[in-house]
């Protein structure tokens, strides 16, 4: 799937996470920032990457914005946000 | 080497000296001594009443590596641990220990003169904000020294912590030194965690925003220890000191938690005639409080005391009855302070007679059922109510560690993971209170008991609550929110965890 | 068992992964009234992963989908059907809307090896036709286990006004309480919109439950406990419930067809009621066994 616009899905509350997809040149890329960043960071980048792949995406920008959102919310959220970016 | 509670910690400390290793929480009991007081005697004629605080720095000699110390009554709205500071800091002194019960956010102005070199050791039972950040990055010359409410008092009575000058915040002051904490813009209600201070310190300066004429009524802290008088316009931020209200929390997970836990305080046995409880101002805390009060009324149970920092939630109880007496030795919002004032029977208490494991007997002994708040929680019970998830220092231990050990039950109640941390780990990052004096974890998903807790498993096990082991809690919490990695620190020790006895429970190192 | 049902926004991670520990019986995740327009997606996605990634320890898994009236409802039975919720509530339900959903899951239980009929339907009646029609709604498809009144929109559509003491939708409650037991599936009462008056709840509950309601939903967690006490046998019924059972049992052994207790005649239904109540107390925990 091709990313053709920039879209957002989350919020800012806590147990959620806040993800903006952006068109990107050379493949996926994330830009990580968490309240879990220290014990968590690895494992969201790691949820995020898993997610566009089985998505097919191959060339994102994610900034995502996490207050301690578990993997289910994660996935649903870069999940929404990319089909918001490919309609 | 290792101590009873599997830390590793050096056999000597640079900037803190040789390292007693915690044995276990009731291993030093029996023979102490006193430290023994040098005091100036005042003759008939003199005047105690100074002008500024510069004037009394002056006439209590100070000079470079003195300790000072203050208490935190006024919470987040004390103006005069800074205005001491800066004073200091202009005499141009150096090297000041600072001894304060507690440091809280408000006390941002000391980071400066800890870079200065003004300020190289805190002692203190609880800090957070930026000083508690500054020590944590490694900023403090030498490792603050953590301390629990009574271990506190106990450090100073046996002369482990020598203080030259102690400033006490009195909301109001005669002119002869009487102190109390009920009248005035500033009140506070109890100042029990300055009684030692006053009691010990070699100078004693009462620093006030309402002098009053001789003699002022009633007395906390009386004129037999005070030296000097300095009268200030402010000693503190009203809306800092006290909240207007503490309230029950309406988080419906925190209502589980909280019936939980007085359904375990039903089944205990312990909830009958002549009941004791404490529990902190949290708002789940308080919940567990307005849980077991509708058991005690609808059982009709009368209680003997409640103790502690006391909130109105807890003076409400006390004024349907359903406690005797209350011990304060702090008070968290107006009602108390109110209630404080005007009823005999909420009595205060000082730190020592507190929490205090050297005296002849500490109130916290005489607990039923003590509610604990953790940041973490291990599979052997330790708690850390120090230092936050990402190694920080964010608390520390107050009157925990001396409850838990005093109290029949201790019960900590807790959220099984907060924003995807876990809080049941294998191992806390800071051992603050040593599991064998926790008795159970209380959850919104199951109840641990201490399995060195025998007679209470025994008691339970035919009750309808949804026991778990530890472990098997653990790993819901894990189930959730998946294993955290662990923080990594630098190999410097920027403070020391002692246990109430004054052994070292714990080391805490600078953060990455 | 479905004394209390309770409705969690499906948009909100915090309260969706907490709401097992609720002490409710069944959880509503609702797609509907609790989610804006430009949300629906979000919260169609986030809801499917919270049924497959968390445990609801026990809780049914009840998802309230968007009205097929509506494009949202159509995608919310495509999203939602293939990772099996234990049911879906059909808001503002009709026949033919009970049974378009029928086909939906049957297509999507074949195709996804589900067990033909185990998505269970619980429809919301909250529309005049719909109470009138409630007989046939229930007939209309065998996955229907029971019934939800929604007398905030019903009281809309009739254009009279709602009110604490309920007197206006008493019809509504008979009526589906009626037909429930007429087709043995559960009657879920409406939820009450107070959620700081305890003791209104309380009466609420207590007036739905004597005519016959057996559950009731709650829009607060804090409207659980009452509930679940309203709904669950009370000691007397139990002691009862007991009473009538060794009765019956002591019948059996002397051969007795017919028995009473105290003075009274107990036939089949009784005993029938009896064990109902011994049931039911033992699945909430109130008795052993």
């Amino acid at each position: 799937m091709r990313i053709k616009k920039p879209a957002k899905a989350g919020t800012m509350e806590s147990n959620d996470i806040y993800i903006m997809v952006y068109p990107n040149e050379n493949g996926n890329e994330i830009q990580l920032d968490s309240i879990v960043l220290k014990q968590f960071g690895k494992q969201i980048e790691k949820v995020i990457m898993d997610t566009l792949k089985e998505l097919e995406v191959e060339n994102a920008l994610v900034v995502a914005k996490d207050r301690g959102a578990l993997d289910y919310t994660i996935k649903a959220r870069v999940e929404t946000a990319v089909k918001r970016a490919i309609e | 080497m290792i101590n009873a509670v599997k830390r590793e910690i050096p056999e000597y400390i640079e900037g803190y000296g040789k390292v007693k290793p915690f044995m276990g929480a009731y291993a030093n009991y029996g023979e102490v001594t006193r430290t023994s007081i040098k005091l100036k005697s005042v003759k008939p004629g003199e005047n105690k009443i100074l002008s500024s605080i510069k004037e009394a720095l002056l006439k209590c000699d100070i000079k470079d590596g003195m300790t000072v110390s203050f208490h935190h009554h006024l919470r987040n709205g004390d103006y005069v641990l800074n205005m001491v500071l800066e004073e200091i800091a202009k005499l141009g002194v150096k090297d000041i220990t600072v001894a304060a019960s507690s440091i809280f956010p408000c006390h941002a102005p000391m980071v400066e003169h800890i870079k200065n070199g003004v300020v190289t050791k805190i002692y203190t039972n609880y800090m957070s904000g930026p000083v508690a950040e500054a020590v944590s990055k490694g900023l403090l010359k030498y490792p603050a020294i953590m301390h629990t409410h009574g271990g506190r008092a106990r450090a100073i009575e046996s002369g482990d912590l020598h203080i030259d000058i102690a400033f006490i915040a009195a909301p109001t002051c005669d002119t002869y030194g009487n102190i109390n904490g009920v009248e005035g813009k500033s009140a506070c209600g109890s100042l029990g965690y300055a009684i030692p201070d006053a009691m010990y310190a070699d100078k004693v300066v009462a620093v006030t925003d309402n002098l009053v004429d001789y003699p002022a009524c009633p007395i906390e802290i009386s004129q037999e220890y005070v030296d000097y008088i300095v009268k200030v316009d402010e000693i503190g931020d009203p809306k800092g000191i006290v909240s207007g209200t503490t309230r029950i929390t309406k988080d419906p997970v925190g209502l589980k938690i909280a019936k939980l836990a007085a359904q375990l305080i039903d089944e205990s046995g312990l909830l009958k005639d002549g009941f004791s409880f404490q529990t902190g101002a949290g708002g789940t805390s308080l919940a567990v409080a307005a849980y077991v009060k509708d058991i005690m009324k609808r059982k009709n149970i009368k209680g003997s005391f409640a103790a502690g920092g006391i909130t109105g939630y807890i003076v409400e109880m006390f004024e349907e009855g359903l406690f005797r007496v209350l011990f304060d030795v702090q008070c968290f919002d107006l009602k108390a302070v109110e209630s404080y004032k005007n009823n005999r029977a909420h009595q205060g208490m000082s730190a020592s007679m507190y929490g205090n494991p050297h005296n002849k007997g500490a109130v916290v002994n005489n607990l039923d059922v003590m509610i604990l708040g953790a940041t973490e929680i291990d599979t052997d019970f330790n708690v850390n109510v120090t230092t936050g998830s990402n190694g920080v220092i964010m608390g520390g231990s107050g009157g925990h560690s001396d409850t838990a050990a005093g109290s029949k039950l201790s019960i900590v109640v807790t959220q099984l993971t907060k924003a995807r941390l876990p809080i049941i780990v294998d191992s806390v990052t800071t051992v603050t209170t040593p599991g064998e004096t926790i008795d159970a974890v209380v959850t919104e998903r199951g109840i641990a008991i201490n399995p060195r807790r025998t007679d209470l498993l025994e008691k339970l096990k035919d009750s309808n609550l949804p026991l778990y082991s530890i472990e098997e809690l653990k790993a819901m919490a894990e189930k959730l929110t998946g294993v955290p990695e662990k923080i990594e620190f630098e190999d410097k020790i920027v403070a020391v965890v002692e246990y109430r006895d004054g052994s070292v429970i714990d080391v805490l190192r600078q953060v990455r | 068992m479905r004394r209390s049902m309770l409705f969690i926004p499906g948009n909100n991670p915090s309260m969706i992964q907490n709401a097992p520990v609720l002490g409710a019986d069944s959880i509503i995740l609702d797609l509907e009234d609790a989610v804006s327009i430009d949300e629906k997606d979000s919260a169609r996605y986030l809801v499917r992963n919270a049924l497959l990634e968390i445990d609801f320890s026990g809780c049914e898994r009840v998802v309230r989908i968007n009205s097929i009236g509506t494009n949202f409802g159509y995608d919310d039975i495509d999203v939602i059907g293939r990772v099996k919720p234990d049911a879906l509530i059909i808001p503002k339900a009709t026949e033919e809307a009970v049974e378009e959903v029928d086909d939906l899951l049957s297509a999507i239980e074949r195709e996804e090896g589900f067990k033909l009929g185990s998505i269970k339907i619980i429809p919301l009646i909250e529309t005049a036709i719909g109470l009138e029609d409630v007989f046939n709604i229930v007939k209309s498809s065998k996955r229907v286990v029971a019934v939800l009144l929604g007398a905030e929109d019903l009281t809309a559509d009739m254009e009279i006004k709602r009110t604490k003491e309920g007197e206006e939708i008493f019809y509504a409650r008979s009526k589906v309480v009626s037909v429930c037991k007429a087709l043995k599936v559960d009657a879920i009462d409406t939820p009450f919109t107070d959620v700081n008056d305890f003791e209104g709840l309380r009466k609420d509950s207590e007036k739905a439950k004597l005519i016959g309601m057996t559950g009731k939903a709650a829009i607060n967690p804090r409207q659980i406990d009452i509930i679940n006490e309203v709904f669950s046998p009370s000691k007397d019924d139990i002691e009862w419930a007991k009473r009538v059972i060794l009765a019956y049992e002591e019948a059996q052994r002397e051969g007795k067809g017919v028995f009473s207790l105290d003075g009274k005649m107990v036939d089949a239904p009784i005993l029938q009621r009896a064990k109902n109540i011994i049931e039911k107390a033992k699945a909430i925990g109130l008795i052993k066994g």
